[in-house]
C-alpha cells in the first residue's frame, strides 16, 4: 500500500543505514537489520521513548511526543513514535 | 433363796478358782461381809468362811509381812474415764504461757451402732412416710384428682354459697376445704413427678444405638478465577487520558440521545464506519503507521538536504546591499517525479492555507504532442516525492485552490473540460468533472479561477478558454453546471458565412482575473493582445498590451513556462517544460517591499496599485494610440 511505498522510499534514501518498525511492546515487526541488533536497538529505543514521552506529558498533558532524533557521532537515530507503534530510522547524515 | 443359791454357786466356783488369784479373796470377803449382813443363813457362811481360811498359797505369791497385810489400802470408786488424759495443757495467747485446761472430757465410748430409725416428724420422715402413702395409693390417685377438682370447685361454691351466710363458717368450711384440697393436691403432683423413678434394687439399663450412617464427605472445587498481574504508574498525562476518554464517552452517549429522526442515518453511518474499522483491522497492520511514516520520510529529507533547509530558513544574502534594487535567486530545492519527465509544467499555485503546500500541473503545450495529464501536490518538506498525485487523461492547463477550503482544487484541461479535485478524499479520480454534455468548451482551458459562493451556498468558478466562452461553473447537487457568462467579440470581424449567417469571430480568451472586492468585474487577457474589462452583463473592451511581468533568472535550457510567488515566503518556484519544478529563494532586495516583507503580487494597498498601473497603462496607451492614430 501506499505506506509500504513510504517505507520502501525511506529505505532507498540517501544515508539510511536502517529501517525498523516495533510494535508496542517492543517487538520488531520489520527490519532491515540483523536479529541481534535489531533487537537491541528495539529494547533500548522503546524505553528512550517511552521515558521521552512520559516527560513531555508530565510537563504538559495535552501535550504528546511526536519526534525523537538522537544526534551522535557517527549517525542520526531518528523515532517517530505512534499510537501503537514505532518506526525507527538510522540514518548518516551525509555532509 | 435365789441369793443363797446364788452364793453357793459362787462359793463353788470360787473354790477351784481361790487356788488363782489372792487379791479377789478380799474383795470376796467383803462381798461375803455383806451377804453375811443380808442373809439370815449365818451358818452356811460360816462354813465358807471356815473353808476359806485354809489358804491355799500360790507359788509365786507375794511374800508379806504381818503389818504389810494389816495395812489399810483404801479405794475410791470415781466416775472418772482412767484413759482420759489428765494433763493436757493448751498455749494461751493471752497470758502467753502453757496452761493446763481446768476440764477435761471425760467420756469414754465403750460401744457404738449406727441405727437406721429416723425421727418420724422430721423432713425426711414426712417424706418418707409420703413415698408409703404414694405407692400405696397409686390407682386410685387419678380418680382422685378428679373428685378433688370436684371438690374444689364444691368448695369454691360452697364457700360463695356461704358467704353470704357467715363469714366464720364459711372460714372454717373454707379452711377445711383448702386443706382438703391442698392435701389432695400434694399428692397429685409428687405422684406424677415420681413414676419414673427407677427399681433400686433390680434395674438393669438397657441401651440400644441406631445405626449411624457412614459419614460422606463430597467437595467440590471451582476453577480459580483468572488472575494476572498488572502493573502500572499513575503519571498525571495518565489521569489526563483517563478523563478526555470519559469525556469522548458521555460525549458520544449524548449524540446516541439525539433525535430519532436522525437514528437511521446515524446507523447507517455506523455500519459504514464498522465496516471500515473492520477492514482496517483485516488490512496489513502497517498501515496504522503511515503517519509516522510521513513524519520520518520529512525528516529523512531534512536530514539529507540539510544545508539547504537551513539556507531556506535562515539565509540571507549579504551582497544585496552592494546590489541597488537588484537581487539574486538562491536555488533551494528541486522537485521532480519519474512520471512526469516527459510533461511540460502547464500551472502552479501555492495553497492558500498550508504555506508550504503547492500544486503543479502538468501537460503539454505542444499542439501535436498531446498525452496524458498530471496534478501533483508537493510540500517543501518533502522534496523527494509529492503528497498527492493524481494523473489524467488530458494534459492539465490551468488549476486553482480554492480559498475557503484549501483542499479543493479545479483544474483545466486541454481538451476543454474541467474538473473538481477534492484532496480530501483518498481516491485519485476528480470529484466531478464535466463532460461534452455538461457544456465544455472545445478548445483548451487557459485559466480557471474560483468565486465566491454563489446565493445558494453552491460552489462555483470561472473558466475562459479558447473558444472564446467564460464560463461560469456552479456545483449543484454534486454536478457541474455551467452557464455561459461571456462570449468574446472581436471587432470588426464579423464575417459573411456561406448562408448569410453573421459569423462573429470569437476572441480567445488565454487568462483573466478577477477583481478582488468588486465580484463581477474581472479583467479578461485575449490572444490578440486585448484585455477586455469585462462585466458579467456588458463588456467593455480596452485596448492594452498583453502584460506579463518577467523576472531575471538564470538562462535555462528549458523554456520556464510558469512562476509562482509564495505569499509568505520568499520563495519562487519555477516551472519548466521539462516537468521540473525548482523553487528559489529571492534574496533580500527583491522580497523587501517599502511596506511589506514579502513576495510581490500579493496584497498590497489596492490603491497603491492602481496608480501605479495607471503609471503604467499610461506609459503604455499613449504610444499606442499614437500608433494606432
Amino acid at each position: 500500500a501506499e505506506v509500504e511505498e513510504t517505507l520502501k522510499r525511506i529505505q532507498a534514501h540517501k544515508g539510511v543505514a536502517a529501517t525498523i518498525v516495533i510494535n508496542a511492546e517492543g517487538i520488531p515487526i520489520r527490519t532491515t537489520l540483523d536479529n541481534s541488533t535489531t533487537v537491541q536497538y528495539a529494547g533500548l529505543l522503546h524505553q528512550l521513548t517511552m521515558k521521552a514521552r512520559s516527560t513531555v506529558r508530565d510537563i504538559d498533558p495535552q501535550n504528546d511526543l511526536t519526534f525523537l532524533r538522537i544526534r551522535s557521532k557517527k549517525h542520526e537515530i531518528m523515532v517517530a513514535p505512534d499510537k501503537e507503534y514505532l518506526l525507527i530510522v538510522i540514518q548518516n547524515p551525509c555532509e | 433363796m435365789p441369793a443363797k443359791a446364788a452364793e453357793r454357786h459362787r462359793q463353788g466356783q470360787s473354790g477351784p478358782s481361790g487356788g488363782k488369784a489372792v487379791p479377789p479373796r478380799p474383795a470376796k470377803a467383803v462381798s461375803k461381809k455383806r451377804d453375811e449382813d443380808v442373809s439370815t443363813e449365818a451358818g452356811e457362811g460360816v462354813d465358807e468362811w471356815a473353808a476359806a481360811k485354809t489358804l491355799v498359797k500360790p507359788p509365786d505369791q507375794l511374800e508379806l509381812t504381818e503389818a504389810e497385810l494389816k495395812e489399810e489400802f483404801t479405794r475410791i470408786l470415781t466416775a472418772n474415764n482412767p484413759h482420759a488424759p489428765q494433763n493436757i495443757v493448751r498455749y494461751s495467747f493471752k497470758e502467753r504461757a502453757y496452761k493446763p485446761i481446768s476440764y477435761v472430757d471425760q467420756m469414754a465410748i465403750h460401744f457404738s451402732l449406727n441405727g437406721n430409725m429416723i425421727l418420724k416428724d422430721s423432713d425426711e420422715g414426712r417424706r418418707q412416710s409420703i413415698k408409703l402413702s404414694a405407692a400405696a395409693k397409686k390407682a386410685p390417685v387419678e380418680t382422685f384428682a378428679v373428685t378433688s377438682e370436684e371438690a374444689e370447685i364444691k368448695g369454691e361454691e360452697s364457700t360463695e354459697n356461704t358467704q353470704p351466710a357467715g363469714e366464720e363458717e364459711a372460714e372454717r368450711s373454707g379452711t377445711a376445704e383448702v386443706a382438703e384440697a391442698a392435701e389432695v393436691e400434694e399428692p397429685p403432683p409428687p405422684s406424677v413427678k415420681e413414676q419414673k423413678l427407677a427399681n433400686q434394687f433390680n434395674f438393669i439399663e438397657r441401651a440400644s444405638r441406631t445405626l449411624n450412617n457412614p459419614m460422606r464427605e463430597r467437595a467440590c472445587q471451582s476453577e480459580p478465577t483468572p488472575c494476572k498481574n498488572f502493573s502500572a504508574t499513575a503519571n498525571q498525562w495518565k489521569i489526563y487520558d483517563a478523563y478526555v476518554e470519559e469525556l469522548q464517552k458521555m460525549e458520544r452517549s449524548k449524540e446516541k440521545e439525539k433525535p430519532k429522526a436522525q437514528i437511521a442515518k446515524r446507523e447507517e453511518e455506523k455500519k459504514k464506519g464498522r465496516k471500515l474499522t473492520s477492514l482496517e483491522s483485516q488490512s496489513d497492520d502497517i498501515n496504522k503507521i503511515s503517519k509516522a511514516a510521513k513524519i520520518m520520510e520529512r525528516m529523512v529529507n531534512q536530514n539529507t538536504f540539510d544545508d539547504i533547509a537551513q539556507d531556506f530558513k535562515y539565509f540571507e544574502d549579504a551582497s544585496d546591499e552592494y546590489r541597488d534594487q537588484q537581487g539574486t535567486l538562491l536555488p533551494l530545492w528541486k522537485f521532480q517525479y519519474d512520471k512526469t519527465k516527459r510533461l511540460a509544467v502547464t500551472a502552479i499555485s501555492w495553497n492558500p492555507k498550508y504555506k508550504d503546500l503547492f500544486a503543479v500541473g502538468y501537460g503539454s503545450y505542444d499542439f501535436m504532442k498531446q498525452g496524458q495529464g498530471m496534478l501533483l501536490l508537493y510540500t517543501m518538506k518533502n522534496p523527494s516525492f509529492p503528497e498527492y498525485v493524481f494523473s489524467s487523461e488530458s494534459g492539465i492547463m490551468c488549476l486553482d485552490f480554492h480559498n475557503d477550503h484549501p483542499y479543493l482544487v479545479a483544474v483545466g484541461f486541454y481538451d476543454g473540460n474541467v474538473a473538481i479535485y477534492n484532496l480530501k478524499k483518498a481516491t485519485y479520480q476528480p470529484s466531478y468533472k464535466s463532460s461534452a454534455k455538461s457544456g465544455k468548451h472545445t478548445e483548451p482551458v487557459w485559466q480557471v479561477k474560483w468565486q465566491k459562493d454563489d446565493m445558494d451556498n453552491n460552489l462555483n468558478f470561472f473558466s475562459v478558454s479558447s473558444d472564446g466562452r467564460i464560463v461560469s461553473w456552479t456545483l449543484v447537487k454534486n454536478e457541474l453546471v455551467h452557464t455561459d457568462v461571456i462570449k468574446l467579440s472581436v471587432e470588426g470581424t464579423t464575417m459573411q458565412g456561406p448562408e448569410g449567417l453573421q459569423l462573429q469571430m470569437l476572441g480567445c480568451g488565454t487568462s483573466f482575473d478577477f477583481h478582488k472586492k468588486i465580484d463581477y468585474l474581472f479583467l479578461v487577457g485575449t490572444e490578440e493582445g486585448r484585455i477586455y474589462k469585462a462585466h458579467v452583463f456588458d463588456l467593455n473592451i480596452n485596448k492594452y498590451e498583453a502584460l506579463c511581468t518577467q523576472l531575471v533568472v538564470a538562462k535555462k535550457k528549458n523554456k520556464i513556462t510558469h512562476i509562482q510567488f509564495n505569499p509568505v515566503y520568499p520563495v519562487v518556484i519555477i516551472g519548466d517544460e521539462r516537468g521540473h519544478v525548482i523553487s528559489l529563494k529571492l534574496s533580500p532586495n527583491l522580497h523587501r517591499m517599502p511596506k511589506e516583507k514579502k513576495g510581490q503580487e500579493v496584497k498590497k494597498g489596492p490603491e497603491v496599485e492602481i496608480a501605479k498601473l495607471e503609471k503604467l497603462l499610461n506609459l503604455v496607451r499613449e504610444p499606442e494610440s499614437k500608433a494606432g492614430k
